[in-house]
């Protein structure tokens, strides 16, 4: 029952309406963070670049940066490598406790983040671990290698066991299998899974708020500007993140599009 | 065969469930055990008295969870109506769009939820982008509307439409498009298949979808704070000031508790309920 060309079109427009929707709070940052004056009233009346000057020549918040971007690193890197193996727990190996597992790592994804930030916070004191920045990339370990995890589990149920199979019937033992065939398909898996832990984590808030001590990322930082008052560099800052995110999401794209490419001019060789 | 996997699957399920054992279950272990201590201690080697519970009904802290209750289930009720035909496009009218409406929507979420309600204050506030906008143009202006109930559940609705969309267009894509037709075919009217073909075939996308958003937004703290100006507290509010300007673990492990028990309760039955091989696309 195809739809008609009328419901096609009201859908159509209905999506793109959708994802203004979705945009338009981020437009109205845009135009706060060039916005000359102090205390921002639309429409603007004068533009300047200076709320960006200020933000660059920041110490505090290269500092942000930087703590921001070594939790998003080490989070993606330990998720990738642990939702590797637990996507094969996931999908691929009959044991006992599949099903078990599958609904363990549910748990935290359906988690109230900030309470789970508090927990930690009180697990860590009773342990007599002083929060620091590495106390926040366990936080943020908690949430995001389960959603790795599901991702990789998605491309994990899509390949054939079958080719597994006949290696270990030509002799190869368990690690030469998983580098050379379950690796190599799993990857595009592991790449999406990676992009997804770090922006996560880079843009998280609720579990950083509790874990990071004395340290702060840039989101925790923006909420406490936005709560105390309007800091003309709240907006700036905003848009520079999620500039960030937009620039490693374009490259992530350009890279796989590249590759893709490169190996159907490879096929087309042969 | 059948013993490797099993030997394997024990292996490569450990990195993961030993990081959710250690910073999972055990840090819920001690909030349960805080929660029953007496009220402002903060060490465990007390004798419990369960006071912290008390508390809860008598100063009122039961109100702010049914507030978050409430306007999650409300919100939860306005993304299935608006995320319906949405997803019903995605998974069968779109075709390429479908990807482009994927990657927009899951770009937004990477911008972090703070960011993005601030943006919307800066949009509705008086003198924001669209008021500041009519004002010069039509010379009237109107009240903002933000600093309510209605706006936080607007927010809930903002944050978490993409936890109803995607898994309900996963669940209406796991619909027959022959079961439609044949209902259309032996006369049903639009609203037949939508009640008897659609909605029972697409359940599953449609639980886990309302689950998702029900348990995120019952634990939501951001919307409440930064759209609403705290008209209404959210529980997840009292819960992080009984910890930080309160200093009353107790208080803050039982508030925490009663929340967790009752969105487990959710979680739990909701995904017992659902085959997750099935939904995730196993094969065999």
């Amino acid at each position: 029952m195809p739809a008609s060309r009328s419901t096609r079109i009201v859908l159509f427009i209905y999506g793109l309406l959708v994802i203004g929707f979705l945009y338009l709070p981020l437009v109205s940052v845009g135009f706060a963070s060039v916005s000359r004056a102090r205390y921002l009233s639309f429409p603007i009346k004068r533009y300047s670049s200076k709320w960006y000057a200020d933000a660059l020549a920041s110490s505090t918040v290269k500092d942000l940066l930087w703590t921001s971007l070594s939790v998003a690193v080490i989070v993606t890197i330990i998720s990738v490598v642990i939702a590797f193996f637990g996507a094969l727990a996931f999908a691929r190996y009959n044991w006992r406790y599949r099903t078990a597992f599958q609904k363990l790592i549910l748990l935290p994804i359906f988690f109230p983040q900030t309470v789970l930030g508090l927990a930690l916070l009180m697990w860590f004191n009773s342990l007599g671990i002083i929060p620091t920045w590495k106390t926040a990339v366990v936080a943020h370990l908690v949430w995001i290698a389960p959603i790795a995890t599901l991702i990789v589990a998605i491309r994990a149920y899509g390949f054939d066991p079958a080719l597994e199979e006949a290696a270990r019937d030509m002799g190869a033992g368990t690690p030469t299998i998983l580098r050379e065939i379950t690796l190599p398909l799993l990857m595009p898996g592991l790449v999406s899974a990676g992009l997804f832990a770090f922006l996560l984590s880079w843009g998280n808030f609720p579990l950083s708020l509790f874990t990071t001590g004395a340290d702060s990322t840039l989101p925790e930082w923006l909420y406490a500007k936005m709560v105390s008052g309007y800091s003309p560099l709240v907006p700036t800052l905003g848009i520079m993140s999620v500039v960030g995110s937009f620039v490693i999401i374009m490259a992530a794209l350009c890279v796989a599009w590249m590759l893709r490419a490169n190996k159907e001019s490879k096929i087309a060789q042969h | 065969m059948q013993r490797l996997d099993r030997k394997l699957g024990f292996l490569s399920a450990l990195p993961m469930t030993a990081v959710l054992l250690l910073a999972f279950l055990a840090p819920m272990a001690v909030i349960a055990l805080f929660s029953i201590m007496p009220q402002k201690v903060f060490s465990l080697s007390n004798t419990p008295d369960f006071s912290a519970y008390r508390v809860f009904f008598s100063q009122g802290y039961y109100k702010s969870l049914l507030w978050s209750l409430g306007m999650a289930l409300a919100s939860t009720l306005i993304l299935l109506v608006v995320c319906w035909p949405l997803a019903y496009g995605m998974a069968k009218v779109f075709g390429r769009f479908t990807l482009v409406l994927t990657i927009a929507v899951v770009m937004s979420l990477f911008v972090s939820e703070n960011i993005r309600l601030f943006g919307w204050v800066l949009t509705l506030m008086k003198g924001g982008l669209i008021e500041g906008h009519i004002r010069t143009w039509t010379g009237v202006g109107f009240e903002s509307p933000l600093y309510g109930v209605p706006i936080i559940v607007f927010g809930l609705v903002y944050v978490y439409l993409p936890f109803m969309l995607f898994p309900l267009a996963q669940g209406i894509a796991m619909v027959p498009d022959d079961t439609r037709q044949a209902a259309a075919d032996l006369g049903a009217t639009r609203w037949q298949i939508l009640t008897q073909i659609e909605i029972p075939q697409a359940a599953p996308g449609i639980v886990v979808g309302s689950l998702l958003s029900f348990v995120l937004a019952a634990g939501a703290l951001a919307e409440s704070k930064i759209l609403g100006g705290q008209a209404v507290i959210a529980i997840a509010d009292d819960i992080e000031t009984a910890f930080t300007f309160g200093q009353d673990w107790p208080l803050g492990s039982a508030l925490s508790m009663i929340l967790i028990v009752i969105i487990g309760t959710f979680a739990l039955l909701g995904v017992s309920r659902v085959d997750l091989d099935a939904i995730m696309g196993r094969k065999r």
